[in-house]
């Protein structure tokens, strides 16, 4: 079993492209730096591919199956070990990791061939592989948070990649900042399950929280833990408080924008979640927070998306809310649902994002989606594969994203369930009007640009073969979880379930609201869940959803101007975003750059630090100043000198013989 | 015979007066002489003593000093004669070019 007992080779490939593209790049021809970039990622989906098949010969014992490769930190009762692990949460993150990423690799040789950058863009995104990678197989967390570190390293680097342009430079700012608010609650998360577990491997504390109390009544260590794991997710995962950097972080390149904050590095909350399970299961009060936060990012996130201009930032608006709607599952106990909806929406997600690129190029760098229309048959490729996506996300039946979100409406449950199903479900048919207003003003109606100066023209088949592998996994990427309920096997969730079975005397965590029969509250508002009335109804919402911006920029395009003229203020607090961007602004930046500005630096640093440091010296060269006084330079003032001095002490002496 | 606090009254006097010239005067050449004064003061402070005691270690120390002095002669003399070229003066207040 060459791969399972060499596991670190999977994320080694792509570091070693990093290294041998950042270090020798520039000298090479741009093919070779193709065949390492993609040579390297290609590799790595090998050998996942390959790990995935001698992981179906392991028998259930051997799972999770362990490697650990040496002692990376020991000091006093702390050990860490750089060591990895496979189950079957880790094969789909790997599997889809590896494959999207090279997909967008495949597709970036062509969208960024016009790019001076071209050799430090494939480094930075094979070294994003890398950091992903190894938090995806870690198999403690301070390992994992490795990854989560790099990751977040590498999404700054990338956002800020045309570091020419002062705006990239600052998304790239304000993702480290506002990520680094969340590492400090997954640290602090760190550091308390060491105190209460004595550990951070994964084997180590989830066997001990799992003998541990359910803490019903709220308060308690592991609520305390959960919670703050909780707050790193929101960073990581832009779910409320934290979300607003995705959104600026659309100044990177488009690639990265499908790779990094759409795909693979936002759903490493969701991963975090899910693989902290056992913690949060006992912790319901968190479990609540979360499905609440993530019903809620779903929601105001796809309000937002609803009057955006730019075609890149619905998607990133799109991405928070459907990042949401990962939370929603996890926190209402259907941990698979969660990691479903996280794969299918990887696969539709960075296939919206790269159909936007392709969009981008054809029109030459125009991101307004107000000057674009008619491009569907000048674009023919973009627009089908983009509408497979469209569909996906949509929610229509048979496609990818229509069981996924299925999947997590049917879990929510609880004592006010129906609400939340509710709001879930409005939350479908705005992501399904959205998305087509995107798609209608993009390749629908009539051209709103002028056709002489933008010369439209389809993206190159590097490109496009991304899109239509992508555009497949869309359209299918569903069915081997398809519910009982289409004769299907649900064979994903069968999959997970031993990595989410339940503790003993725990209902099955695989089945939906663990959680809240533990707390014995059932769900007996929402008996009818799991029927063929519910999700009709949700499909019928997301149809009216579509046919609302199928009425608006097709039938009757003036529709949506007088509408938001008849309706100006909410309309205003729509486009503004909530206005959360300039009340962050308001009472946290500036306040702290007053306080930095006024206090730390002025006073502190300036007054305090420096006067002190200054003062010391200031003093040493005044005295200076008056002592040199005393050398004149003229040798018989020195004389005059020694001779009173010999005076004095031979004054001294003889008043002291006497 | 003379007593010994004579010989020292008259080397303190020599002392002082080599001390007072040294202090006031301006000329290189009368500094150095002065020097000369307070260095043969001294020795007759050590001849005397060495008188008073019996012993020859202050005799010894004279031609040391004797030494010494020439040997300083030889080479402050050479100074003097090059400050008297290049400052055309022997006025020690003028030699104050290290000074701040």
């Amino acid at each position: 079993m060459p791969v399972l007992t060499h596991l670190w080779i999977i994320p080694l490939l792509p570091l070693a492209g990093a290294a041998l593209n950042g270090l020798f790049g520039r000298h090479w021809l741009r093919r070779s730096t193709n065949v390492v970039a993609i040579g390297s990622t290609g590799l790595a989906l090998l050998a996942a591919l390959e790990l995935v098949r001698e992981f179906f010969r392991l028998g259930a014992a051997q799972i999770p199956w362990p490697q650990d490769y040496f002692t990376w930190i020991a000091a006093g009762s702390f050990r860490a070990d750089f060591a990895m692990q496979v189950d079957q949460l880790t094969v789909v993150m790997l599997l889809v990791v590896t494959l999207v990423g090279w997909l967008i690799h495949i597709y970036s040789i062509g969208y960024m061939a016009e790019d001076p950058g071209y050799v430090r863009f494939f480094s930075y995104l094979n070294l994003f592989m890398f950091f992903m990678l190894i938090l995806v197989l870690a198999s403690n967390y301070l390992l994992m948070f490795v990854g989560w570190e790099g990751v977040g390293l590498s999404s700054y680097l990338l956002i800020g990649f045309y570091f020419r342009k002062n705006s990239a430079t600052n998304a790239g700012n304000k993702a480290f900042w506002v990520n680094r608010i969340g590492d400090f609650g997954f640290l602090i998360a760190l550091f308390l399950m060491f105190r209460t577990f004595g550990s951070l491997d994964f084997s180590a504390v989830f066997s001990q929280a799992a003998g541990m109390p359910s803490e019903l009544a709220g308060g308690g260590v592991l609520t305390a833990i959960a919670l703050l794991l909780f707050v790193g997710a929101t960073g990581k995962s832009a779910q409320i408080p934290l979300y607003v950097w995705l959104p600026d972080a659309m100044e990177g390149p488009t690639p990265v924008s499908a790779l990094i904050h759409a795909a693979t590095m936002v759903t490493a909350g969701v991963y975090m979640v899910a693989r902290s399970h056992v913690i949060f299961s006992l912790a319901p009060v968190a479990m609540t927070v979360v499905a609440v936060i993530g019903l809620l990012t779903a929601f105001f996130a796809a309000t937002i998306a609803l009057v955006q201009n730019d075609i890149k930032k619905v998607l990133a608006y799109s991405t928070i809310s459907q990042l949401g709607y990962m939370f929603l599952g996890c926190g209402m106990g259907a941990f698979s649902a969660g990691i479903f909806h996280l794969m299918t929406h990887a696969f539709f997600k960075g296939l919206l994002f790269l159909g936007a690129g392709s969009v981008i190029h054809a029109m030459g760098g125009e991101q307004d989606l107000r000057n674009m229309g008619g491009l569907r048959k000048k674009i023919p490729w973009t627009y089908w594969t983009m509408l497979m996506a469209t569909l996906a996300i949509a929610g229509a039946p048979g496609f990818s994203g229509f069981f996924s979100k299925d999947a997590i409406l049917n879990s929510i449950g609880g004592p006010n369930g129906m609400y939340l199903w509710l709001l879930g479900v409005l939350t479908a048919g705005l992501t399904a009007f959205y998305m087509f207003r995107l798609f209608f003003m993009t390749f629908h109606g009539q051209p709103r640009f002028d056709e002489h100066k933008v010369h439209v023209h389809e993206s190159p088949k590097n490109m496009l073969a991304p899109l239509g592998v992508l555009a497949v996994l869309s359209v299918i990427g569903g069915w081997w979880a398809a519910p009982e309920l289409f004769h299907g096997g649900n064979y994903f969730e069968h999959f997970l379930f031993p990595v989410f079975s339940p503790e003993p005397g725990f209902p099955a965590a695989g089945t939906p609201n663990a959680f809240w029969y533990a707390i014995g509250r059932g769900d007996a508002p929402l008996n009818y869940r799991g029927t063929l009335e519910f999700m009709a109804l949700a499909t019928a919402v997301a149809l009216i959803g579509f046919l609302i911006a199928w009425w608006f920029y097709l039938r009757k395009p003036g529709v949506p101007k007088r509408l938001a003229a008849a309706l100006s203020a909410p309309y205003r607090l729509l486009a503004g975003r909530y206005f959360v961007d300039e009340l962050y602004a308001a009472v946290i930046v500036r306040p702290l750059v007053w306080l930095s500005t006024n206090l730390l630096w002025h006073a502190v640093d300036e007054g305090a630090i420096d006067g002190a440091v200054n003062g010391v010296a200031e003093v040493a060269q005044d005295s200076g100043g008056i002592l040199r006084r005393v050398y004149s330079g003229n040798m018989r003032t020195y004389a005059a000198w020694v001779v009173l001095g010999a005076v004095v002490l031979i004054t001294i002496l003889i008043w002291m013989a006497h | 015979m003379v007593p010994v606090s004579y010989f020292l009254m008259l080397s303190a006097a020599l002392f002082g007066l080599g001390v007072v010239g040294f202090v006031f005067k301006r000329n290189i050449i009368t500094l150095f002489m002065c020097i000369e004064l307070m260095l043969n003061a001294v020795n007759l402070a050590f001849i005397a003593f060495s008188r008073m005691l019996g012993q020859l270690d202050g005799q010894v120390f004279v031609f040391f000093v004797i030494v010494v002095a020439a040997a300083e002669a030889a080479v402050g003399l050479a100074i003097v004669i090059l400050i008297a070229r290049n400052r055309k003066s022997l006025n020690v207040e003028r030699v104050d070019s290290m000074k701040l």
